[in-house]
């Protein structure tokens, strides 16, 4: 059964390990991301290992305005959509983040811009009654902590928002999953001081092509990050506050 | 770009060097740092190739996109971070295969030719490079120029083995050899001492498309040398009987999980192994089909076989000595290996065919000897210099992809090419932009000399 894929946020380790994945099982994809240069040799690649149509074109989460006549294009070159990876996302720097126009942009990456193109995609499969938004989220964003508080918001505040969204599309069967990635090798990781256990981006992106497969709607990546989450959660406020994390 | 201070070391696990790591993701990030830098692959070289003590290591391991097959004509173009493991599900099944691999196949495209790899079939087709149709390659100023036999040939000749040094390669264009099955027909002949082994690997009628030969190194006096010739070519569909011919089924990979105590490979263990393998693999004297995994990258099935050595870790030693000594000068090696009683758990012997136009490129029509020699003491490295002696005599040279310790004055004696290759590599990175713990090691690259020596 293969379909459509749309992945947002293309040129990302992460991105990349999914869309290799999608491709494996024969699924087409259309690939998205600031980086058109960039795109092209992934799109190429994807194209000559597994056979597969690749297409690929220029979007700017946070260029919201532009978010409508990418879509439209979207669903004009690939006939129709079976589903939507939301991969895109911005670390930024903590420290320069106290200033409001650096967190602005955070904000602006990973939540307005996530909420601007997937109500386009929720509002194109509601109708069709079948597709899959998958999100990745972080696990940053299960609990705020001062190395990285407006990046964690930014995700907790896209975790919540797919919550409500799956709430929404569950009528119409579509599947709206949440990914929470622990420690994965990324630009995004490396050189970082403290990692333990990091997956490889391949492998997760293996995982997160699995999910739809399976019933779970939050997932997190490698699985025994829930029991990590878990535990972190559970820290009273009183005690957690004085951490240094 | 964030960097990663870590203590690497190339597939020997000898030397253990800290270096900054850097690992770009995107191919505009690709390009030379502002302090001198080596680039590194898969990290399969065995000594300090793709190391660069206190200093940058840009590592290519995410720039490994296959950007063209063009499956009529056999051409392909990636990026030099894929490794040939990527490639070779890509272009088997479209019935393409490498012109020429290396025996493991978990090495990046880049690497290959940085050090202009070789195959079982270097007597038929030359080296790696031979089949390189063009190379991207970024310089020190930052600037990519293609370079090919053609095209900026000088560079490109200077760029195949040249350990990296001349600057960044980026892509590269690859002619395939057409197969009809990916199957191997193989064949094998026992040779009781290295005269006779010497006699099989010349035999116009036994030789095929790849030949070598495993060498057991314990056996010693009228034994010494003996082991076995295995010779291959890709099966016809004539031979495979099998119907979609083309399909390789991956083995499961079993990997070493930790370092072995260094006892485990003892001359007791090994003899142990030598003899069942030779009476084994000896035994098959009708040709039979292999599967390609098992014939050219037998020791891939098992993840990590270098951890087999101890975490001290060991040195490959792998030497050519020219043809019409070939035999004189091999026989002195295994003499003198086996006189020091350290074993070698491996040890390969192939034909080279004609000398390759890289400059500071490896092989030369003769004989190549690789040997597995376990690092416990600091005795094996005068063992080596002995060896390297030997080598020199019989005008024969070391391979700079396994070697973690040969002296600078040797170098020089066994590359006679080099000063051709420095002036080129002068005029390209004229502050020596590109750098290795190995080029240090070996002084090569060193830009004060030219006008110095002469």
């Amino acid at each position: 059964m293969s379909g459509n894929v749309l992945i947002l946020g293309a040129t990302s380790a992460i991105a990349r390990g999914t869309a290799a994945a999608f491709a494996a099982r024969g699924d087409d994809l259309y690939l998205a991301s600031r980086d058109l240069e960039e795109l092209k040799r992934i799109a190429a690649d994807l194209h000559v290992r597994y056979g597969v149509k690749v297409l690929y074109g220029l979007f700017d989460a946070t260029d919201t305005d532009t978010h409508p006549v990418f879509f439209h294009k979207v669903i004009k070159e690939t006939q129709a959509l079976s589903g939507v990876v939301l991969a895109f996302g911005m670390l930024g720097d903590q420290q320069e983040a106290r200033e409001f126009n650096v967190a602005a942009n955070i904000i602006t990456s990973n939540f307005t811009g996530a909420v601007s193109i997937l109500s386009l995609c929720a509002n194109y499969f509601e109708p069709f009654k079948r597709g899959f938004i998958i999100g990745i989220s972080s696990v940053a964003g299960d609990r705020g902590r001062q190395s990285n508080y407006v990046y964690g918001a930014s995700k907790g505040a896209l975790s919540l928002y797919l919550q409500g969204l799956r709430n929404r599309l569950h009528p119409s069967g579509v599947r709206v999953i949440t990914i929470k990635p622990g420690f994965v090798d990324t630009a995004m990781t490396f050189g970082l001081p403290g990692l333990f256990l990091v997956a490889s981006p391949q492998t997760i992106g293996k995982q997160i092509v699995r999910t739809l497969g399976k019933s779970a709607d939050v997932v997190y990546l490698p699985v025994f990050w829930r029991f990590i989450m878990l535990i972190i959660k559970h820290i009273p406020e009183f005690v957690f506050k004085r951490m240094k994390m | 770009m964030p960097t990663l201070t870590k203590v690497i070391s190339g597939w020997g696990c000898y030397p253990q060097q800290s270096c900054e790591l850097e690992r770009p993701e995107r191919y505009a990030d690709l390009r030379p740092t502002t302090d001198a830098l080596i680039v590194r692959g898969q990290g399969r070289s065995y000594g300090d190739a793709s190391l660069n003590e206190n200093g940058r290591v840009v590592l290519t391991e995410r720039i490994d996109r296959i950007l063209s097959l063009d499956t009529k004509l056999g051409i392909m173009r990636a990026e030099a971070g894929v490794t040939l493991a990527d490639i070779l599900p890509a272009i088997v099944k479209q019935g393409w295969f490498l012109s020429v691999t290396p025996g493991t196949k978990y090495v990046s495209l880049g690497g290959c030719i940085a050090a202009d790899v070789h195959g079982k079939n270097h007597h038929h087709v030359g080296s790696f490079s031979e089949h390189v149709q063009s190379i991207e390659l970024i310089l020190a100023d930052g600037k990519q120029i293609t370079c090919s036999a053609n095209e900026n040939s000088e560079i490109f000749w200077a760029t195949v083995g040249g350990m990296g040094l001349t600057g960044i390669i980026a892509e590269v264009t690859l002619k395939l050899k057409p197969i009809e099955t990916a199957k191997m027909m193989v064949n094998h002949r026992a040779a009781h001492n290295l005269e006779q082994l010497f006699h099989l690997l010349q035999e116009p009628t036994l030789d095929d498309h790849y030949s070598v030969a495993w060498i057991d190194c314990l056996a010693t006096g009228e034994h010494l040398g003996r082991g076995i010739a295995m010779f291959g070519h890709h099966a016809s569909k004539a031979e495979c009987s099998i119907k979609n011919s083309l399909v390789n089924k991956p083995k499961p990979m079993r990997t070493i999980p930790f370092n072995f105590p260094a006892w485990i490979l003892n001359p007791l263990s090994i003899r142990a192994f030598n003899a069942l393998y030779f009476n084994l693999e000896g035994r098959k004297k009708v040709p039979f089909l292999r599967d390609y995994d098992s014939y050219f990258y037998p020791l891939d099935t098992i993840g990590h076989w270098n951890r087999m050595y101890g975490k001290r870790g060991f040195v490959q030693y792998q030497c050519v000595i020219p043809e019409k000594t070939a035999l004189v000068g091999i026989t002195a090696l295994l003499n003198t290996l086996s006189v020091s009683r350290r074993a070698s758990f491996l040890a390969v012997l192939k034909r080279f065919g004609d000398q390759d136009k890289g400059y500071l490129s490896f092989p030369l029509p003769g004989y190549t000897l690789a040997l597995d020699l376990p690092l416990r003491d600091k005795g094996l490295f005068s063992l080596l210099d002995k060896l390297d002696n030997i080598v020199l005599k019989y005008g024969g040279r070391v391979y700079l992809a396994k070697d973690a310790r040969l002296s600078a004055e040797s170098f020089k004696t066994m590359y006679p090419r080099y000063e051709t290759w420095l002036k080129i590599k002068q005029s390209i990175d004229p502050t020596n932009r590109f750098t290795s713990s190995l080029a240090r090691r070996l002084d090569i690259g060193n830009l004060h000399e030219l006008g110095s020596e002469k």
